[in-house]
């Protein structure tokens, strides 16, 4: 199959635009990394894009978007699978250019979350979930994690202030990314003091929603403008998995079964085993999110995903470095653009262009979004190619 | 046809009527009338009763129809489509349009093979509905109906009824007396215009007319349907085992069943209004059903509704031996009663939508 | 206005009505037709029992658009009885200790309105702690 290789990225900062719309927010990642890739100029643009409809009142966003940066006449679609929009996006990218059809795809995530304020929010984004099942009794995707984590503590025996591990983490990484959220490190004793959001869940364990957009150019090698003055950062695997919608209708609610197989088949197309991994940029929207993501990798047993984060090994420096720019608990949440950040990161940690924050000597990255509870699952592998 | 004259006016079906089983329904959370008179007389005024109960944020007249008519269901062990009626009455249907019945019809499981239908007549809105299902069956168009009585009252914040208005009710699947728990075995009804309490449309608190209230409408009309069919049916006060008279406050019943000659023994057990308040259209219900779990076979019950504007329904019932097996099926009144949880005014006020929300 | 959708739903909200594998007995809600046990087409109705216990559950404090008003409200995981988990709320809980495992049992209570004060009521199934165990713990 032909070689898929990332030559331009770009993002914004993640936080609060008020002053800028989403069309100006994709437009300023879009333009980073065309400038980053030396001017290419993509055929198809894929827009990850989760809730524009009703938090924007604005659908359509591939002609929106692709008019708006001066490309008209390039094919262009949004790609949607809630918080894993990112990562789809990210697939179609990567198969349109393997495929042949497409020279160059610009995959640009975005969302803007503060175009509305209030319940609107919370009500939008329980549309990811079984309207006619979940939302109709209140489930929020916030609440839904509770319920996961509320079971998971019960069923292991895990001690409560062990999931503090991971958030330490993030906030640790986030303190040194300028485009971060949240740039300040945080301590357990915060941790264990923070305001509950929905019990066992509290603030520290949840990721902030936030506006952001996220851009990635995607082309074969012999399409490269001459001088290419990064390292080559190629795509080795690619996969995209669905489980139930709704979370009661799973025998086991604990393992994140589509994540499973979709690190599996990406690793399978790039002949690589996880723990050859130099890092794993995961979905840690919730800190029970990172436990049952990091069993689900078969990085961890089943009930003891929360012990990596006891012992320094998620560090930057550690045996498997996560969330190496904050992840989406300290880098903030972007919807549907968090899964081109993940990947935007991991291009930077494989150029080895990731200052403070880098991993040394990366290789291997892995990048995966989550839609809703795992229900989606897009899951990718990052090569440095020297 | 016969003239009506006292000898004969007792509404008569073409076969007799019982009541297969009952439900009762209370909502869980209770306001001291203290909690009321604490906020509007800085705790000076008489109480009128101890505490009413009061329906949770999701609960209406709808939902506590559907649950009493589950547990009347489970007694009479009668399928769900079998009942030909599902009649509703109350004066807080949660629409002002849309039937209650129909909500409560399909989630029972009596639909479609059913007459479904929302009874409006204040307090005795349940009554109404029970001597319609009495006629329905007694005519032989149907074998089995359902009659509920259930309000989730309102009261004009200070007003005297914010300390009584309470929520409640009770479901009856009537059908053949051979089979009832309970047979029917009498019924009269009292009726005249008389204005004592209304609420008009769009309105959203009613307005009552004090004591006007009380000796032309409510005394009125219970001692007169009760005497008529007490009168009809040779019968006095020393043949019934227990009685239970419409309670829209705690001295009303006491001082008419005294008038009757009824003694505070015969009404104790049906005497609910001091720990649930007034529960309107199902005030006299619930009694019903609280002397059906505590009653034996061959025991005589005599009940008279009251309902404003006005008019009461009165009925002579005679429990049967199938009440030992039937009446441990679904909970019972007491049981509701007992589940309590006390709130203070303000709960109160956001439960009862009387804070503006915008 | 969603008056289609919370219609034609009736059935499964009003009294847990589920469909019944004809091959393999499996027991679905909500139902899906499609038996997830063997494969095969499933589209007996089955009504559920309503009993079951709690599998998991939490409280929603920032409620989503349609729920403010009955803020804060306890959502949960039920297993139930028959073995589907079905996501709904606890009700009737204040003042009771709800745990995991916790025995309960469906009711139909008020889920939202659709739209505002002018709109449809929504009914539906909730759960909580078994009445009669609370009266009677034998």
């Amino acid at each position: 199959m032909t070689e898929v290789v990332i030559a331009g990225i770009g993002q914004t900062a993640v936080g609060e635009h008020w002053d800028i719309s989403i069309r100006e927010l994709a437009l300023r990642s879009i333009e980073l990394a065309q400038a980053d890739a030396g001017g290419l100029q993509p055929q198809a643009v894929y827009v990850a894009n989760m809730l524009s409809t009703p938090l924007s009142q604005q659908a359509h966003l591939g002609a929106l978007i692709a008019d708006f940066a001066g490309l008209n006449g390039v094919e262009a679609a949004t790609i949607e699978a809630a918080g894993a929009s990112g990562g789809a996006a990210l697939r179609v990218g990567y198969l349109a250019v393997a495929s042949g059809q497409v020279g160059v795809a610009l995959v640009v995530g975005v969302e803007k979350f503060t175009d509305q304020v209030g319940s609107t929010v919370d009500a939008a984004l329980s549309t990811s979930g079984d309207s006619d099942f979940e939302a109709v009794q209140g489930l929020t995707p916030t609440a839904q994690a509770a319920l996961l984590m509320r079971r998971y503590l019960h069923e292991f025996a895990v001690p409560r202030q062990a999931f503090g591990g991971f958030p330490l983490v993030a906030h640790a990484n986030g303190a040194s990314n300028p485009r971060a959220m949240f740039q300040k490190a945080i301590s357990l004793d915060l941790y264990a003091r923070a305001g509950m959001v929905s019990d066992p869940l509290n603030m520290f364990d949840v990721a902030p929603l936030a506006d952001g957009s996220a851009a990635l150019l995607l082309t074969r090698p012999e399409l490269l403008p001459p001088g290419f003055p990064h390292a080559l950062v190629r795509l080795a695997g690619s996969s995209l998995v669905t489980d139930t919608l709704a979370l009661h209708d799973r025998p086991d609610p604990l393992t994140f079964h589509a994540a499973r197989l979709s690190v599996e088949r990406a690793c399978r197309a790039a002949g690589i085993q996880p723990a050859q991994l130099d890092l794993f940029e995961l979905f840690d929207a919730y800190s029970i999110y990172t436990a049952l993501s990091l069993e689900a990798a078969g990085l961890a047993q089943r009930g003891q995903g929360w012990q990596l984060a006891q012992d320094g090994q998620l560090n930057l420096n550690g045996a498997l470095p996560v969330a190496t720019f904050g992840g989406l608990k300290a880098r903030g949440n972007p919807g549907g653009a968090t899964g081109v950040y993940q990947a935007v990161e991991a291009v930077l940690q494989l150029r080895h262009q990731a200052g403070a924050n880098q991993v040394p000597g990366a290789r291997w990255a892995m990048v995966q979004a989550l839609g809703g509870p795992a229900s989606s699952v897009a899951t990718h592998i990052l090569e440095r190619r020297d | 046809m016969e003239e009506i004259s006292p000898k004969n006016i007792l509404l008569k079906p073409a076969r007799p009527v019982g009541i297969m089983g009952y439900g009762a329904y209370v909502p869980r959370y209770r306001l001291p009338a203290s909690e009321v008179a604490r906020i509007w007389t800085d705790g000076q005024a008489g109480l009128p009763i101890k505490e009413k109960a009061v329906a949770g944020l999701d609960e209406d007249v709808a939902t506590m129809s559907i649950e009493a008519a589950r547990n009347a269901l489970q007694r009479a062990s009668v399928s769900p489509s079998e009942s030909r009626a599902v009649w509703v009455g109350s004066e807080s249907h949660p629409y002002a349009v849309k039937p209650t019945s129909t909500i409560d019809a399909e989630a029972i499981g009596a639909v479609p093979n059913v007459q479904a239908g929302d009874w409006q007549f204040a307090c005795k809105a349940g009554t109404e509905a029970m001597v319609a299902a009495i006629g329905f069956i007694g005519s032989g168009m149907a074998d089995y109906a359902l009659a509920i009585g259930m309000d989730t009252a309102q009261g004009r914040p200070s007003d005297a009824l914010e300390y009584t208005a309470g929520a409640g009710g009770a479901a009856y699947l009537l059908g053949p007396a051979e089979k009832s728990l309970a047979v029917i075995e009498h019924t009269y009804s009292f009726v005249t215009d008389t204005p004592d309490f209304w609420r008009r449309a769009y309105q959203k608190y009613p307005e009552h007319g004090q004591r006007f209230t009380g000796e032309p409408a409510y005394f009125k009309h219970i001692t007169e349907s009760a005497q008529a069919l007490m009168d009809a049916t040779q019968t006095k006060p020393t043949d019934y085992d227990y009685a239970v008279f419409h309670q829209p406050n705690t001295k009303f019943p006491q001082r008419v069943a005294a008038q009757l000659g009824f003694t505070k023994e015969q009404i104790a057990h049906g005497l609910l209004v001091p720990v649930i308040g007034n529960t309107y259209a199902g005030a006299a219900l619930i009694g019903l059903t609280a002397i059906l779990d505590i009653a034996n076979p061959g025991e005589r019950i005599l009940l008279v509704s009251f309902g404003s504007g006005a008019g009461s329904d009165a009925m002579a019932l005679q429990v049967t031996e199938a009440i030992q097996e039937r009446r441990d099926r679904a909970p019972k009144t007491q049981d509701y009663i007992a589940r309590r949880i006390e709130i203070d005014y303000a709960t109160y006020a956001r439960m009862r939508g009387k804070l503006v929300m915008k | 206005m969603e008056i289609p959708r919370h219609w034609r739903l009736r059935k499964q909200r009003y009294g847990l009505v589920g469909e019944v594998c004809p091959h393999c007995d499996a027991k679905l809600f909500p139902p899906r037709d499609v038996c997830p046990e063997c494969g095969q087409e499933a589209k007996t109705l089955y009504n559920f029992s309503g009993r079951g216990e709690v599998y998991s559950y939490t409280t929603v404090y920032e409620a989503p658009a349609g729920f403010e008003e009955v803020a804060p409200y306890t959502v949960a995981l039920i297993k139930l009885q028959e073995g589907p988990l079905v996501t709904a709320q606890l009700t009737d809980t204040n003042g009771e200790q709800v745990e995991i495992g916790t025995p309960v049992e469906m009711v139909t209570r008020r889920l939202r309105s659709d739209g505002d004060e002018r709109g449809l009521l929504v009914y539906g199934y909730k759960f909580r702690p078994i009445l009669q165990q609370l009266i009677s713990p034998t």
